[in-house]
């Protein structure tokens, strides 16, 4: 984690001067005054932040943030902030980027900084849809989806962002929602004070290519039927007053389990939330959960300690500088056979 | 060792080359006896030829390995067209290395590998040793048994006891050219212990006393020190002294090196060698692949630190896309292409200079990069230094191109002295008050450096086309004309620091034979050939291949013909042409091997109306 900031700053010293370029409606607005809302409760100072991004409409985040921003080529963004966090691993790296940008084109290095660990928060939003390049189907669209690219249905079968990052061995793996501000400054929070790679899929919403792809969980009245919160050390818990249920995960596999209002779920089977499982196919079950059958979980799937790739990076240098003492040119020029030519 | 009782003969020069199969340590074989060579003084420069797989089948064609050595008492500048001796370990590589030695040369040959079997595989028909005893000087040593009888009373497998032969092969040959076997013995010492040590210790022992009390060699040869220039040398192979010049570099400029790097032949070595100086600051990273090396890299540079990355020319075009962003984001950042045969996965250990056209315009849209070329092994070294250099005082990715043969071949290098070598301060920007992300230093149009963690300065830097001086994004039309052409004429004026190309012969003349990268020393050495024996030919090597000295176009203008050499189909020919309207003529050549001094002086023989010599 990065130092401290001496003055208290506000939300709008992380606004930039830039016009904000989204559709009227996109989630992203959202989002984006979220993330400006909770910069100063993390208390960075905003000159050791940098958000770096790749391409799509997620991408210009950092534009319109006032830290350091890289906005830089397609899917390859956690590529760029490895560079960046490896060489100073006292900045805070944030990397925005989207379902298309960070699950097809940018799979690949998506994969390598969850497993490596890498001190970086990852903003994923996921509105299922290409915006930028005007409504293809992208990795997570549902089978079926009509688009552009897709006139008789997409037969892709959709990847899943929690399962992907539990899968390349992520150690924070969150989910919200671009509308729900409280949780999702939470989330943001978690995610920067988890010390390596920090994942947090963010359900957003793309009103002109994609609209109302989350509506039940978006809305409040629908989200208490539709939406699991997950809290470390609660019962998998959902539903208001007379729709009360819960979760029950027998062999990996999970089941609903109908409750009465007082009743108490743990004596009834239903699985209390463990984030730091020791294994992650009890993460993996959560994530299995999906409309229209299941809640959609919303929270923190797992949060584990591993060291960090650019802590141990610079262990080894340090212990390297130790024990070789400063590298001395001269000594490395001359090391081995030389031999000498007289005048 | 003591000195053979035998007569000692002198001799100026000698090439030796090293054939076995890709497992029996011919590699190793000629880099120790080079080693060997370099400690007695002598001007060297090696070729080592090896196939790509790793273990080919035992005995067969493909799975042969060579290392050429040429040492000498005088100047020389390449491993030689053509081997005095042959060192061949089986049929095989007697059969694939004979045609390339000179009339008459000596073949030293393992008789125990001449098999039926072995015979057959390599395509022979019948023995050829009957053949070869009138064609050449053959020596026919009964290696392996010889190397199984010395070992005999030590608990080694068959297997192990067999791998050491070639270091008894390794005795003869320090016998027979009068080599210290020291260092060799120094090195085994530190890499072995035990039975594996004293097996090695023995037979190199042994092969050294079998030369001294066999009949086959009436006498032996010694090449005297070189008259060369003073001072400390070191025997060197240009990725060594590449990846010392990236450590250089951090040191001269003050700034920590950020190397991103995709396993790749022939550049792995450089990660390799890097990786163990972190006690230099130096971070070296094995990305998940070529794109996210070039990137790691590039995101190093935004974050203040010096980015590199290391490659081959299938990774180097996989890291076009994140150099165009480097283009556009103006950020220092050097590229280090080991030119490989192509195209695809073409020949991966051969050599070929064919990514000119790739560095200098491969990537979308006007993008310049300047390109720089080492001509030496030991110049890889200086070269990656200037690379830097030219990064950070243009704001600039740079492509530093090596090739394979530049790679792996080694040379005596006088040690350069590290008080002596250029110096360059890094200034970041630092004031809010003044800060903006695209203005211009007026002499270079390099824009600021400024890094995350410095107050005030925060700004964002986008693949987007920019604003001039704001760096905010824009669409203007005006703006992206007059960006493409800052971005270029910024590229254009580095040419202001080149010192102006210097000629290697005659300022002007008849003709001027023109070349780039790895192939310095078979040219330069052919011209000086053609030179002493009274031809009009005069050559220069270009560095700068982007942007071009200054004074290139005048240099190429003061000759009556233009012959451009290099080991593709004539990038740089095609360059030239179309820079400075010179009928250049072309001298092509992609066999995945180095230019022959004969060649070259056969088109100089063409060119110049008919062979003075």
């Amino acid at each position: 984690m990065a130092a401290q900031a001496a003055t208290p700053l506000k939300a709008k010293d992380f606004v930039s001067d830039q016009d904000v370029r989204w559709c009227p409606g996109c989630g992203d607005y959202s989002i984006l005054k979220n993330v400006q809302r909770v910069m100063p409760d993390i208390g960075v100072p905003k000159e050791d932040v940098v958000f770096v991004s790749g391409i799509g409409c997620s991408s210009r985040f950092p534009l319109y943030m006032d830290t350091y921003g890289f906005h830089t080529i397609h899917g390859r963004a956690p590529a760029f902030a490895t560079g960046i966090k490896a060489a100073r691993p006292e900045l805070s790296v944030w990397v925005v980027t989207g379902d298309g940008d960070g699950l097809s084109i940018g799979g690949n290095h998506l994969m390598h900084v969850l497993r490596r660990n890498l001190d970086v928060q990852i903003l994923l939003f996921n509105n299922r849809v290409y915006g930028l390049t005007k409504g293809q189907y992208s990795p997570t669209s549902r089978v079926g989806m009509n688009t552009k690219s897709t006139p008789q249905g997409s037969i892709d079968h959709p990847i899943d962002p929690v399962s992907f990052a539990l899968g390349a061995g992520a150690t924070f793996v969150a989910r919200a929602i671009d509308v729900d501000g409280p949780h999702l400054q939470e989330m943001l929070k978690r995610a920067s004070a988890h010390p390596g790679t920090a994942l947090i899929e963010i359900l957003q919403n793309c009103p002109v290519y994609n609209d109302d792809e989350w509506v039940e969980v978006q809305e409040r009245k629908s989200r208490a039927k539709t939406a699991l919160v997950l809290e470390d050390g609660e019962p998998l818990v959902w539903g208001g007053p007379g729709e009360r249920r819960g979760i029950a995960i027998t062999d990996g596999v999970p089941s609903i389990i109908a409750l009465g209002d007082d009743e108490d779920p743990t004596s009834k089977g239903v699985a209390v939330h463990d984030e730091s499982h020791q294994s992650p196919s009890y993460a993996f079950a959560l994530a299995s959960l999906a409309r229209p059958d299941f809640p959609v979980p919303i929270g923190v799937f797992r949060a584990v300690e591993k060291p960090s790739y650019e802590r141990m990076l610079q262990d080894q240098v340090d212990a390297a500088s130790v024990k070789a003492g400063p590298g001395d040119l001269h000594a490395l020029l001359n090391s081995g056979d030389t031999w000498t030519v007289e005048a | 060792m003591s000195q053979t009782k035998k007569p000692v003969e002198e001799i100026d020069r000698v090439a030796i080359r090293f054939a076995g199969d890709s497992g029996d340590g011919m590699q190793l074989t000629g880099t120790k006896f080079t080693e060997s060579t370099a400690l007695a003084g002598n001007d060297l420069a090696t070729f080592p030829d090896f196939p790509a797989e790793i273990r080919a089948p035992a005995g067969s064609l493909a799975g042969v390995s060579g290392f050429q050595v040429h040492f000498a008492s005088e100047d020389i500048r390449t491993p030689a067209d053509h081997p005095d001796v042959l060192v061949a370990m089986n049929p095989a590589a007697l059969r694939t290395n004979l045609p390339d030695l000179r009339p008459g040369g000596m073949v030293i040959v393992n008789t125990d590998a001449f098999t039926t079997k072995n015979i057959a595989q390599a395509g022979y028909e019948e023995d050829p040793l009957p053949a070869a005893r009138d064609s050449h000087r053959l020596v026919e040593i009964p290696l392996t048994s010889l190397n199984r009888e010395a070992l005999k009373d030590l608990k080694l497998g068959a297997r192990e006891t067999d791998r050491c032969k070639n270091f008894f092969a390794l005795g003869i040959m320090f016998w027979l050219y009068n080599r210290p076997a020291e260092s060799t013995e120094r090195w085994l010492g530190g890499k072995f212990k035990g039975d594996v040590l004293e097996a090695n210790l023995r037979v190199l022992k042994a092969g050294h006393a079998y030369g001294e009390t066999t009949e086959l060699f009436p006498v032996s040869f010694v090449v005297p020190r070189a008259k060369i220039q003073p001072g400390t040398y070191r025997n060197i192979t240009g990725n060594t002294a590449l990846a010392w010049g990236i450590v250089a570099a951090g040191q001269q400029l003050e700034q920590p090196i950020f190397l991103g790097a995709y396993p790749i032949t022939p550049a792995s070595d450089i990660l390799h060698e890097l990786a163990r100086y972190r006690h230099f600051g130096i971070k070296t990273f094995q990305a998940e692949d070529e794109i996210a090396a070039a990137c790691s890299a590039i995101g190093a540079s935004f974050a203040g630190h010096l980015g590199i990355c290391t490659t081959s020319g299938p990774g180097f075009i996989l890291k076009q896309e994140a150099l165009g962003l480097a283009v556009m984001t103006e950020l220092p950042v050097v590229v280090v292409d080991v030119q490989r045969a192509g195209p695809s996965t073409g020949m991966p250990t051969k050599t070929e200079q064919a990514d000119l056209l790739a560095a200098v315009y491969g990537r979308n849209s006007d993008s310049p990069i300047p390109v720089l070329a080492p001509s030496t092994p030991g110049d890889c070294f200086h070269t990656m230094i200037e690379a830097f250099q030219i990064a950070v005082r243009y704001m600039t990715p740079v492509v530093v191109l090596s090739d394979g043969y530049l790679a792996n071949s080694s040379e005596p290098w006088l040690i350069p002295d590290v008080g002596a070598l250029p110096r360059q301060t890094v200034d970041y920007a630092t004031d809010p008050e003044t800060f903006q992300p695209y203005s211009r230093d007026p002499e270079t149009l390099a824009r600021p450096w400024a890094v995350p963690g410095t107050p005030g300065l925060e700004h964002r830097l986008t693949g987007i086309e920019s604003e001039d001086v704001t760096g905010n994004v824009s669409y203007i039309a005006e703006n992206h004309e007059k960006m493409v052409a800052l971005r270029s004429e910024k590229i254009a004026r580095i040419a202001n620091d080149l010192p102006p190309i210097e000629t290697n012969g005659s300022a002007s003349g008849e003709l001027l034979v023109v070349g780039w990268g790895g192939t310095c020393g078979a040219l330069t050495a052919a011209v000086n050939e053609a030179r002493e024996s009274g031809q009009d030919v005069s050559s220069i090597h270009i560095r700068h291949l982007n942007p071009f000295p200054s004074n290139l176009g005048d240099v190429l203008g003061s000759f009556k013909q233009v012959l451009v050499a290099e080991l593709n189909q004539g990038q740089l020919w095609r360059m030239l042409r179309a820079e400075y309207l010179v009928p250049a003529e072309s001298l092509a050549k992609v066999e995945g091997q180095p230019f022959k001094i004969s060649e070259v002086r056969a088109r100089i023989d063409q060119m110049l109306g008919g062979g003075a010599h």
